[in-house]
């Protein structure tokens, strides 16, 4: 190493105890990007290594998914929907997995990455952000099957189907704002490990994936209406597929609870991540 | 404040709370305990500075919170330049993954820009030896092949500051030599090292000044030398009155169920010409082993050694004592091993005493030290020989010279003997 690259690195670093609010360290993320780069590329490698069907799984999801609820809600359940039931679910379905896969894996980053917080400094968000970013991919395989399905069925995506990324967007930092919390809350309480997929089934049922927002009784209607996701799937649906109506108020609901749970996550993650070391 | 200062350290202190977290959410009789109490020090940049100490001690904390792993309850630390640290090798790596992969990500994981890594990829591939496996997953190496590369991609950081915690003591020998190696080029390019090992050589060949842990506080801070034998001498309990008590010996092994069951050594000493207990003596004396031991249950084919080591661990030699036959029955015991011609030179020595019958009853890696004081026929030697050329003296003569005019091998009958001194 040059004489020269060494003073220009001559920063002090001063550690002293913690105290108060000490900053949520967006400068050592950007600093460590490359590391955020290369977790995320080892989530998509290592995710269906050594399985038989690899990427297809990330396809298989909803797609099965979407078979079961046409049998069971379309046909059986006799809900309508404006469009085919198989494109309606699928649609949504892939959307939905990301979110939940993302909330899934975020959760258990960090108890997932121990030894590596025990064992070398780095920013810890990093592993909360690459499933999320990883996840991206998994979203994007699916969403070409579901526009072979809109292909299939002749529906071609309406002006406003560039609004999706928003959407998908959206989703992944509502699923990033739960992450941080979660993670940080397992690492002293590994309940959330159980808690987490279970509330998260609760949810997929509480959220208009499988039905449209107008089969939902009026008595459900305020509780429906103050549901995130609501706002979320339905603005996508929207989006893709001209179907349904973006209520400003679901929508407001959606956008307002992901900036609460990202700006209030980020902070309490960046209390509780002093202790990480010690408690994990 | 010095910039000519790598780390500065005021005060430092963990403290860390004991019992299960999850279960007592309300924190009441919880038990405390310092890991690391009121450390201050100062590191000159490119010093290389050994850190030694029980296990216990602190030194991983003391690391843990110098790399930002975890933060400290008091006191500060300032740290200039950038600082790579290396708790344990293969942080990161991914068994699914292909060594190549995991070369990137581990580089990454330890600061490294992904274009430094992509320059040394291939001298970091041929340190570790694994060329031809570099495409195959981490999973599928040898465990040898697996720390090679993981020690690789370490020794390839160009920090300001390495901080390295006992990772050495991984990999066979001859590759722990080269990371011995390795760690000796990096201190000597002017880079500032912080190290902490069990291994008293490697520590004393590789750094210049030294840190002494000890129950979380600095007991020493100075020359490697001096600090490494304070801290040496300090592992023993020994007695001033030269008779060293062997049942609370804290480096007692205790291997599997069997050992300090149905044998147990109680004291140890050396004893000079007239049984008198000492510490140390001169090269001519003979090493009379005195040693007692407790036999609670009775006890066939019993056998006893004595090992003599250097202080560093390095075993010289053993002497057996031979397989007792007979039963010997519960009691007290004691017995003498001599060694008549002491082939010390001189320096300090370690003793390690074992007792088996058939498995191991006791096994006291270090019942006692003493030293070995250069008498008339070392202080000429040593002008020639030092104790790096190796610590044991054979008796040996020399031929007085003559022509070779002689086939090989065959001494004219005029050769005379003539007696040498040592070594």
């Amino acid at each position: 190493m040059s004489a020269a690259a060494t003073t220009e690195k001559q920063q002090t670093l001063v550690i002293r105890p913690p105290s108060g609010f000490s900053g949520i360290g967006l400068g050592d993320l950007w600093r460590f990007r490359e590391l955020l780069l290369f977790l995320t590329w080892r989530d998509i490698k290592v995710r269906y290594k050594q399985t038989l069907l690899g990427a297809a799984w990330a396809v298989l999801q909803p797609f099965l998914t979407m078979i079961v609820f046409t049998v069971v809600i379309n046909h059986i359940g006799r809900v309508h929907t404006p469009i085919p039931y198989p494109l309606f679910a699928l649609s949504t379905l892939a959307l939905w997995y990301y979110f939940s896969n993302g909330v899934n894996l975020t959760s258990a980053s960090l108890v997932g990455s121990a030894p590596l917080i025990t064992k070398v400094y780095f920013p810890r968000v990093s592993v909360v952000l690459s499933p999320i970013l990883a996840g991206l991919v998994d979203f994007c395989l699916a969403f070409l099957l579901v526009a072979g399905a809109m292909a299939y069925y002749g529906f071609g995506p309406p002006l406003q189907a560039l609004l999706v990324p928003l959407f998908v967007v959206l989703a992944g930092f509502m699923a990033l704002g739960l992450g941080l919390v979660l993670s940080a809350l397992n690492v002293s309480y590994r309940d959330i490990r159980y808690a987490v997929p279970f509330v998260l089934q609760l949810w997929l049922w509480a959220t208009p994936v499988a039905y449209p927002g107008s089969a939902v009784p009026a008595r459900f209607q305020l509780l429906y209406k103050l549901n995130p996701m609501t706002g979320v799937v339905e603005g996508y649906r929207w989006a893709l597929l001209g179907s349904g109506h973006v209520h400003a108020l679901n929508l407001g609901v959606s956008i307002g609870t992901a900036l609460v749970l990202l700006v209030g996550g980020a902070l309490y993650f960046a209390r509780a991540e002093r202790a990480f070391a010690d408690v994990i | 404040m010095s910039s000519d200062l790598a780390i500065e350290a005021q005060g430092l202190g963990k403290r860390y709370v004991l019992g299960e977290r999850g279960r007592t959410p309300l924190r009441r009789n919880r038990e405390e305990i310092w890991a690391l109490r009121d450390a201050t020090f100062r590191v000159e940049r490119g010093r290389a500075v050994g850190v030694v100490g029980h296990n216990g001690a602190g030194k991983t904390t003391l690391l843990k919170i110098l790399s930002r792993i975890t933060v400290p309850t008091t006191g500060e630390a300032r740290i200039r330049g950038s600082v790579g640290s290396l708790l344990e090798v293969g942080t990161g790596f991914h068994p699914e993954l292909s060594g190549r992969d995991n070369v990137y990500l581990n580089g990454a994981m330890l600061g490294m820009r992904r274009r430094e890594i992509k320059a040394k990829f291939d001298e970091i591939v041929a340190f570790a030896e694994v060329e031809r496996f570099i495409d195959t997953p981490v999973k599928r190496y040898s465990s040898g092949m697996y720390v090679r590369l993981a020690f690789a991609v370490a020794a390839h950081l160009e920090p300001d500051i390495l901080i390295v915690d006992e990772v050495l003591a991984v990999g066979d020998a001859s590759f722990q030599r080269k990371c011995l190696g390795k760690m000796g080029e990096v201190s000597s390019e002017g880079r500032t090292v912080l190290f902490v090992s069990h291994n008293m050589a490697a520590i004393r060949s590789l750094t210049s000044k030294a840190l002494w842990l000890d129950h979380g506080r600095i007991a020493a801070d100075g020359t490697t030398a001096d600090v490494v034998s304070e801290y040496l001498a300090s592992t023993i309990d020994q007695e001033v009155s030269g008779v060293v008590d062997l049942s609370e010996n804290a480096s007692r092994q205790t291997v599997g169920k069997f050992t300090a069951q149905r044998v147990r050594f109680t004291s140890v000493s050396l004893l000079d010409a007239d049984d008198r207990p000492v510490l140390a003596f001169g090269e001519e004396t003979p090493l009379r082993v005195d040693m007692r031991f407790d036999v609670r249950t009775p006890v066939r084919f019993l056998e006893l050694y004595v090992r003599v080591k250097t202080i560093d661990g390095q075993r010289l030699f053993t002497s057996f004592g031979g397989q007792l036959e007979s039963t010997v029955e519960p009691g007290r015991y004691r017995t003498l091993c001599e060694i008549p011609e002491n082939p010390l030179r001189p320096g300090r020595y370690a003793i390690e005493l074992v007792a088996r019958a058939a498995d191991p009853e006791d096994i006291v890696p270090t019942a006692l030290t003493f030293a070995v004081e250069a008498g008339h026929l070392e202080e000429e030697n040593l002008r020639y020989v030092t104790r790096a050329d190796g610590v044991i003296r054979v008796p040996s003569s020399w031929s007085a010279l003559e022509p070779d005019d002689a086939p090989t091998g065959t001494l004219g009958d005029a050769a005379r003997r003539v007696p040498a001194r040592g070594s």
